[in-house]
C-alpha cells in the first residue's frame, strides 16, 4: 500500500454535505455580485427584477475590478447578510 | 530532522560499529582493550553479540532501530566519539592507530594491526534503508494529510482519479520523496511561502515540496519553485487574474544567475521546448501549486477560452555568457552574481523569422514589424512582450556595438503606431481603439514593456516573441525575485 501526501490545501473534507435547497426564494435575501465587467449591471438588473418577482430581497454588490479577487471585507459582508449569492463570471 | 537529543549517546568514549564491516572486526580487540583500560560504550548496529568478548558485554548497546546512529548522523563505522553530559565533543572515523591513541590518550593500541584502514558505510546511511529511516525518524515533521492508496490501485492512476494532475502523469508524493525534496532548502517545512489564489490559502514550504515532487523536480530545484510561488502570489503579479482571464496566458519563468548551471538548465538549443528536466518541471511545479493548493483549475476559476501550452509550465534560462547585452536580470536591477527568477504573464511563444538582415538597423525594423501584430495589430500600450533573441540575431547587435539601451531605443522608435490605422472601424474592421487615438502616434508597448532575453542554439536566424497579458494595476506586472536557498 502506498501512502502519499495530500497536495491540496485540505480545505475540503473527504465528503461534504450540500446545503439543503430552499423550497422557495420567498423572503430570502439574495446577493448579486457584479464583477465589474462592462454591461454586467444591465444583466444583473434583469436578474434582480426576476428575483424580486419571486419574493426575494435583493442586495447588490460590486468588485472594484474583475481581474482581482473580491476584497475580504466585501466577501464577509455578503456572507453575513445573504442567504444565497449569484455571481456571474463570463464575458 | 536528525537531532542527537532524540536518541542521546552515553557519556564517555563511544564507538559505533557493525559486524558486517571488516574494519570493525579488525578493531574489535582494540575496543576490548579500551573497555578494560578506560571504559568505552560500543554501539553495535547489526549483531548484538558483536564485539564478542566477555568483559565488554556490559558495554555493548544494540542500536537495533538505528535511531542512535541516525539522529547522531553516523555516516561511517567505526566512528569513535567523545560525549560529555550528553553532548558530542569530538569524533574520528575509520581506523588510524595514531588518531585512536591521541583520541583515547592510550599507548600501544592495536599491536599487530595495520596503521590505517578506512571505515565502511554506516547502516543508517545505507541506500536501501535511508528512505525508510528518514520517514521513521523525521516523517512527523510532515503535516500534510496522508492519503492511503488502496493496494489494488495503480499509484499513477490514483493520482489522476483524485484530480491532482494537470493531465500528465505525476510522481506520487510519498513521505520519503517529500523528505528528500525538502533537503533542497534550508527553510522549515511549515514556513508559509505565499497565500495562493484563487482560494487564497496559506501555502507552506511542505506543500510546495509535495507538488514539486509530483511535477518531477529534483530537490535542488526547490528553491526556484519556492521563489516562483512567492512571486506568482504577489499582488503585482496577480496570479488570480492571470488564471481567471479568458486569454491564453500563464506565468512564464525566466531564470538568471549561477543557479542555471547548478541545475543544468537549458539556455541553448530548444530552450523553450522539451528535453531538459529543470526547464520542464520547475514551471510545471508552480502550476501544480496553483491547481492543487490554490484550487485554480480549468473550467473552475481558470476560464481560458482556448488556453495555451504556456499554461502547462514554461520555464527557461538565459544564455548570459553568449550575450552582447547585459543580462536580463541586470536590466531588472539585480547583480550578475545573484540567481533570480522572473515571472512574465505571457502566452505561447511565436517565431520571429529573419534570415537576410545583415545590419542591426534592418533586423530591428523587421522585429518591429513582427512585434506590431502581437495579440492584435490594433492593440497598443496594454501588453508587454518578451523577446528571446537567438545568438545569430544577437550577433548583428554585437557587430554594430549596440547595447540593450540602444537596441530598445531603436526598436521603440520603430514601434510607433498611427492611431488612424488602429481605431475601431478603420479599414472596415470593427475591432480597434477608441476614437480618441485618431490622429495620434502611439507606442505598441508601454514604457519598459520589452523584455529581451538571450538564448537558443548557435545556428538559426530565428528569435521568439512571447506576447503578454494586460499589464499595470488591473492586470499583471512582471516580477523578478532573488532565489534564496
Amino acid at each position: 500500500m502506498t501512502v502519499v501526501l495530500d497536495p491540496t490545501a485540505e480545505l475540503r473534507p473527504e465528503k461534504r454535505e450540500r446545503v439543503v435547497r430552499p423550497e422557495s426564494l420567498n423572503g430570502l435575501t439574495v446577493g448579486l455580485l457584479d464583477i465589474s465587467k462592462p454591461r454586467g449591471d444591465i444583466f444583473l438588473d434583469r436578474v434582480q427584477e426576476k428575483l424580486t418577482g419571486f419574493g426575494a430581497e435583493v442586495k447588490r454588490y460590486k468588485k472594484p475590478t474583475f481581474t482581482k479577487p473580491a476584497p475580504v471585507d466585501l466577501r464577509h459582508e455578503i456572507a453575513v447578510s445573504c442567504d444565497a449569492v449569484i455571481e456571474a463570471l463570463a464575458d | 530532522m536528525a537531532s542527537p537529543q532524540s536518541a542521546p549517546l552515553p557519556d564517555g568514549l563511544v564507538a559505533v560499529v557493525h559486524k558486517d564491516c571488516p574494519t570493525c572486526v579488525l578493531v574489535a580487540p582494540v575496543l576490548a582493550a579500551m573497555a578494560e583500560r578506560v571504559g568505552i560504550t560500543v554501539v553495535t548496529q547489526d549483531d548484538p553479540d558483536f564485539p564478542d568478548f566477555p568483559q565488554a558485554a556490559p558495554w555493548v548497546v544494540h542500536d537495533e532501530d538505528l535511531a542512535m546512529s541516525w539522529h547522531n548522523r553516523i555516516e561511517t563505522v567505526p566512528t569513535l566519539l567523545r560525549v560529555d553530559n550528553g553532548t558530542e565533543t569530538d569524533r574520528i572515523v575509520g581506523w588510524s592507530r595514531r588518531q585512536w591513541e591521541e583520541f583515547s590518550g592510550l599507548d600501544d593500541l592495536g599491536g599487530g594491526l595495520p596503521d590505517f584502514r578506512p571505515g565502511c558505510g554506516s547502516l543508517s546511511v545505507d541506500p536501501n534503508l535511508s528512505d525508510e529511516l528518514a520517514v521513521r525518524f523525521s516523517g512527523s515533521i510532515l503535516k500534510s494529510r496522508r492519503i492511503e492508496l488502496a493496494s489494488l490501485e495503480d499509484d499513477i492512476e490514483a493520482m489522476f482519479d483524485r484530480g491532482f494532475t494537470d493531465g500528465m502523469p505525476v510522481v506520487p508524493p510519498t513521505e520519503a520523496r517529500v523528505l528528500r525534496m525538502l533537503e533542497g532548502t534550508s527553510r522549515a517545512p511549515d514556513e508559509i511561502v505565499a497565500v495562493v489564489p484563487p482560494d487564497l490559502v496559506e501555502c507552506s514550504v511542505e506543500k510546495v515540496a509535495v507538488n514539486a515532487v509530483m511535477a518531477g523536480c529534483r530537490p535542488e530545484y526547490l528553491p526556484v519553485v519556492l521563489t516562483a510561488v512567492a512571486a506568482a502570489c504577489t499582488d503585482e503579479f496577480n496570479m488570480h487574474g492571470l488564471l481567471a482571464t479568458t486569454m491564453p496566458v500563464g506565468p512564464i519563468l525566466i531564470v538568471n544567475g549561477p543557479i542555471r548551471a547548478e541545475l543544468a538548465m537549458n539556455s541553448g538549443a530548444n530552450l523553450l521546448g522539451q528535453g531538459n528536466r529543470a526547464n520542464s518541471t520547475i514551471g510545471r511545479a508552480l502550476q501544480l501549486v496553483v491547481r492543487n493548493v490554490g484550487g485554480g483549475r480549468p473550467g473552475g476559476v481558470d476560464r481560458a477560452t482556448q488556453g495555451s501550452p504556456s499554461k502547462i509550465g514554461l520555464c527557461f534560462a538565459e544564455d548570459e555568457e553568449g550575450s552582447a547585452f547585459d543580462t536580463y536580470a541586470e536590466s531588472r536591477g539585480f547583480d550578475r552574481s545573484a540567481s533570480t527568477v522572473t515571472l512574465f504573464p505571457g502566452e505561447g511563444p511565436r517565431l520571429m523569422f529573419d534570415q537576410k538582415s545583415r545590419s542591426a538597423e534592418s533586423l530591428t525594423k523587421h522585429f518591429a514589424e513582427m512585434l506590431r501584430v502581437n495579440v492584435s495589430p490594433r492593440m497598443v500600450m496594454q501588453m508587454e512582450t518578451v523577446i528571446v533573441m537567438s545568438p545569430e540575431h544577437m550577433a548583428r547587435y554585437r557587430d554594430a556595438g549596440w547595447d540593450r539601451a540602444r537596441f530598445l531605443a531603436e526598436l521603440e522608435a520603430q514601434l510607433m503606431v498611427a492611431g488612424d490605422d488602429i481605431v475601431a472601424g478603420a479599414d472596415g474592421i470593427e475591432e480597434g481603439m477608441p476614437t480618441l487615438v485618431a490622429g495620434r502616434q502611439l507606442p505598441k508597448f508601454p514604457p519598459g514593456g520589452i523584455h529581451v532575453v538571450h538564448g537558443g542554439s548557435r545556428a538559426g536566424l530565428f528569435s521568439t516573441t512571447i506576447a503578454g497579458w494586460v499589464t499595470g494595476a488591473t492586470g499583471s506586472v512582471t516580477v523578478t525575485k532573488e532565489i534564496t536557498r
